[in-house]
């Protein structure tokens, strides 16, 4: 039994991470696209077709983080030390886009900077994310149980193809929650968006798809070594043709279709980085046995937790459920 | 110059944290009264709770925002600048901050959306039920945190192993000795807080004779709150005191800057506590006093900071003065709390301006009194993070000290712009008032798509209460 504690909580904190990546990832993803609006009305629709969900989203980073100290205080215990600035400045950034909710109405001749700082720091905190998750695969120096690299191990190139990987994805992920959530010319000029930005996706998938089986040479065992390969085939198979629904989705004009067709691109894309990197949680150097809390731990949070998930996914899916529909035009609470 | 990592991390999370708390303090506070104010409204079907409702509904989001990016921010500092803190102490604190974030976070930021988008969508009821699920989010929340302290104040039910912690006993460390007194002294501290804004912002209005009623009606609510809660918080903190001395001797000496537990305590109002000469000057003191507060008799002797070799005493000069301000603001409320519920009853309350004048500006008294107990509480438990188990020293995480400095530089200075922006709009919100007409269009729904905004409320979108 206690061999599959750690199995069970890296289902969960997967699991959270996943929820996080696709709710914070549309709302973050609204901010991106701000630049590309055409008025400050638009951008006033762009936000409050987002602004019930986003403090719900964010909780789910919390989690992330709250459970990886539970569950794996090892590996928090070297995964954040590691990644100290991009973390913080990732932090920061979420506090100027999540206070730019409520400022950026208070003020009529604030109201530029709020947006910028909703834009900037909606972007920054993706592009933050997605270094932390190329940092991660390309491995962290660790020495005794700790963090033993330096400052700016983390500023790499494939780093940096993952920050901006993900900005465009958490950017075709606001351009199709568009679609689905708003009228008229946001809605009509969202599409044109959302079909450019799947192209800049899958270029990225590509890349990244490529670049880890090359340079690390346990992700190429992985995949390509007998008999794996066998059972991982469909995986870019799906991907192909999830890729080929979204874009007749945004073409056909559906509603919902594009933004459902995202979401599996990104799981496809998140499953793949599970796959190379099982059962590492600091690759290359801890699995997730050995960055595992103790079992009185993990069984206490346990309880609490198998309770707790179904009735927090329970209210999220009412609340969003209060709020479906299609957003009219000056809908918002200030 | 060297910096010292240890120094810039205790820096930044004091910033940090200091910072943060003044919002859940706040939240605590507002988020129950906003749920009292609506079900008022559900029992009346007065107008004007519901337009106080949704007045401080506003401040209570922007207050809130600010809480949960700087909450946000917590929740990684364990593991950015604490790495072994949660590497050591993970097993043990780490279930209660999970509990905190599935039990209580997600609540209050879920269902905040529904309080604050739903005023039109929704049943009264619903809306009501939404107000008091955030209430019970903030106050769930505020009891695993200070589980997750009062573990690291008074650590049991554990055992070190290779050096280690691993838990024994789960009811002992979420129940630990210190949590029930720091469990009710806080959430009465913020209960107490935010009646001060309410009462700062009634006085307000009733001095500059607008949204009369709406002043009254806070002004009653707040003196009625403070009369009791400000009193029941002299003995909470009592209590919270003779539970200190008890498991945390260290603390209660240096609070009382107490030097010799050879001699009976005297009760210093004032001093200039000495580190280096162990000794007070310019003390103004009261002979006996702490002896008979902490231990009830005229003699009564309790350990001085001479009693423990000095590497293991806290610094002095912070939790002595914390203490004072705190306890200052303290007795300073229950005299704001009993002359209002004087006049009240002389029927004088509306218009005593010698009362009113003071308490309108008498908003950040509480906050401070707040700040000033966690820096009694957290400094007067150094030199250790766990206290008398695992030094602060040694919880620090191996990044470098310029990393830390940046971040500190930088946190400052977006807490700083942010928090005093955040200040200035929720003055003009103030300031606008509770009656003031929607700039924003009413709220409409396209029709097709949202059956069940009819269906849920089952009523017309107005604001008429429902009564069963």
């Amino acid at each position: 039994m206690e061999s599959y504690l750690p199995v069970i909580w890296a289902a969960i904190i997967g699991c959270a991470v996943a929820m996080y990546v696709i709710l914070d990832g549309f709302d973050l993803g609204i901010g991106i696209l701000f630049p590309f609006a055409e008025s400050e009305h638009e951008r006033d629709q762009m936000m409050n077709s987002v602004a019930p969900f986003w403090d719900g989203n964010e909780t789910w980073l919390v989690l992330g983080g709250a459970g990886l100290m539970v569950a794996f205080p090892l590996a928090y215990s070297i995964i954040l030390p590691s990644f100290y600035l991009p973390v913080i400045i990732m932090l920061l950034a979420l506090v100027f886009r999540g206070v730019a909710f409520e400022f950026r109405w208070l003020g009529v001749s604030s109201k530029p900077h709020w947006t910028f700082a909703f834009a900037a720091g909606s972007t920054l905190a993706a592009f933050c994310q997605g270094v932390i998750l190329g940092g991660l695969i390309e491995g962290i120096k660790v020495q005794n149980g700790a963090f033993a690299g330096g400052a700016f191990d983390w500023a790499t190139p494939f780093a940096v193809v993952c920050g901006l990987g993900l900005v465009a994805g958490y950017a075709l992920l606001g351009a199709t929650w568009l679609i689905m959530k708003t009228e008229g010319k946001i809605a009509e000029r969202a599409r044109p968006t959302a079909k450019a930005l799947l192209v800049v996706v899958l270029a990225f998938m590509a890349i990244v798809s490529l670049w880890t089986p090359l340079a690390f040479d346990r992700i190429a065992a992985r995949w390509f070594s007998l008999p794996n390969i066998l059972f991982l085939w469909w995986i870019p198979a799906a991907t192909a043709l999830v890729a080929f629904v979204a874009w007749r989705a945004i073409e056909s004009g559906r509603e919902a279709l594009p933004f459902l067709a995202t979401i599996a691109l990104f799981l496809l894309s998140y499953l793949g980085l599970l796959i190379s990197n099982f059962p590492y949680i600091v690759p290359p150097s801890l699995t997730i046995w050995q960055a595992a809390a103790a079992p009185a731990t993990h069984v206490f949070m346990l309880m609490g937790t198998l309770v707790m998930l179904p009735i927090i996914f329970g209210y999220t899916i009412f609340v969003y459920w209060i709020f479906s529909g299609k957003l009219r035009e000056g809908e918002g609470y200030h | 110059m060297e910096l010292d990592p240890v120094l810039i991390a205790r820096l930044q999370f004091a910033f940090t944290i200091i910072w943060h708390i003044i919002f859940p303090a706040f939240t605590i506070g507002l988020s129950a009264y906003v749920a009292t104010l609506c079900v008022m409204w559900m029992r009346t079907g007065k107008e004007h709770y519901r337009e106080l409702a949704r007045f401080w509904t506003k401040i209570f989001a922007a207050a809130f925002a600010m809480g949960v990016v700087s909450g946000l921010v917590l929740t990684y500092q364990f593991g950015t600048n604490w790495s072994r803190y949660s590497a050591v102490l993970g097993n043990v604190v780490g279930p209660m901050i999970g509990y905190e974030v599935e039990v209580a976070f997600f609540l209050e930021a879920t269902f905040l959306g529904v309080l604050l988008f739903g005023w039109e969508r929704m049943p009264p009821w619903l809306h009501t039920l939404s107000a008091v699920a955030v209430a019970g989010g903030t106050l769930i929340s505020a009891f695993w945190i200070l589980s997750a302290n009062s573990w690291m104040q008074t650590p049991v039910g554990f055992e070190m192993r290779d050096g280690v912690a691993y838990p024994l006993d789960w009811l002992d460390i979420v129940f630990s000795p210190s949590f029930p007194y720091r469990l009710a002294h806080m959430v009465n501290a913020a209960y107490l807080t935010t009646s001060f804004v309410v009462l700062a912002v009634g006085a307000r209005y009733i001095l500059a004779g607008e949204h009369l009623q709406h002043g009254q009606t806070m002004l009653r609510m707040a003196v009625g709150f403070a009369a009791v809660a400000a009193p029941l918080q002299l003995f909470i903190g009592d209590q919270h005191g003779l539970n200190t001395l008890k498991h945390q001797p260290t603390k209660i000496a240096a609070i009382e800057a107490h030097w010799d537990g050879g001699t009976p305590g005297e009760l210093v109002l004032f001093a200039w506590p000495d580190e280096t000469a162990e000794t007070n000057r310019f003390a103004v003191t009261i002979p006996h006093g702490a002896s008979l507060l902490l231990t009830h008799s005229w003699d009564g002797l309790f350990p001085g900071l001479k009693n423990f070799p000095a590497n293991d005493r806290p610094p002095v000069l912070p939790p002595f003065f914390a203490f004072r301000a705190m306890v200052g603001i303290g007795l300073l409320m229950i005299v704001a709390g009993l002359t209002g519920a004087w006049l009240w009853w002389r029927g004088r309350l509306f218009s005593a301006r010698w009362y009113l004048w003071p308490a309108q500006h008498a908003w950040w008294i509480g906050f401070v009194a707040v700040i000033c107990g966690w820096i009694v509480t957290e400094t007067g438990r150094q030199p250790w993070v766990a206290y008398g188990v695992f030094r602060t020293a040694d919880a620090v995480s191996p990044v470098a000290a310029g990393s830390m400095m940046t971040t500190l530089v930088l946190f400052v200075l977006v807490y700083g712009v942010v928090g005093s922006i955040g200040l200035y709009f929720i003055n003009r919100l103030i300031a606008r008032g509770p009656r003031t007409p929607e700039i924003e269009p009413a709220i409409t729904r396209a029709p097709t798509l949202a059956p069940q905004a009819g269906a849920l409320a089952g009523i017309k979108p107005s604001s008429t209460p429902m009564s069963e």
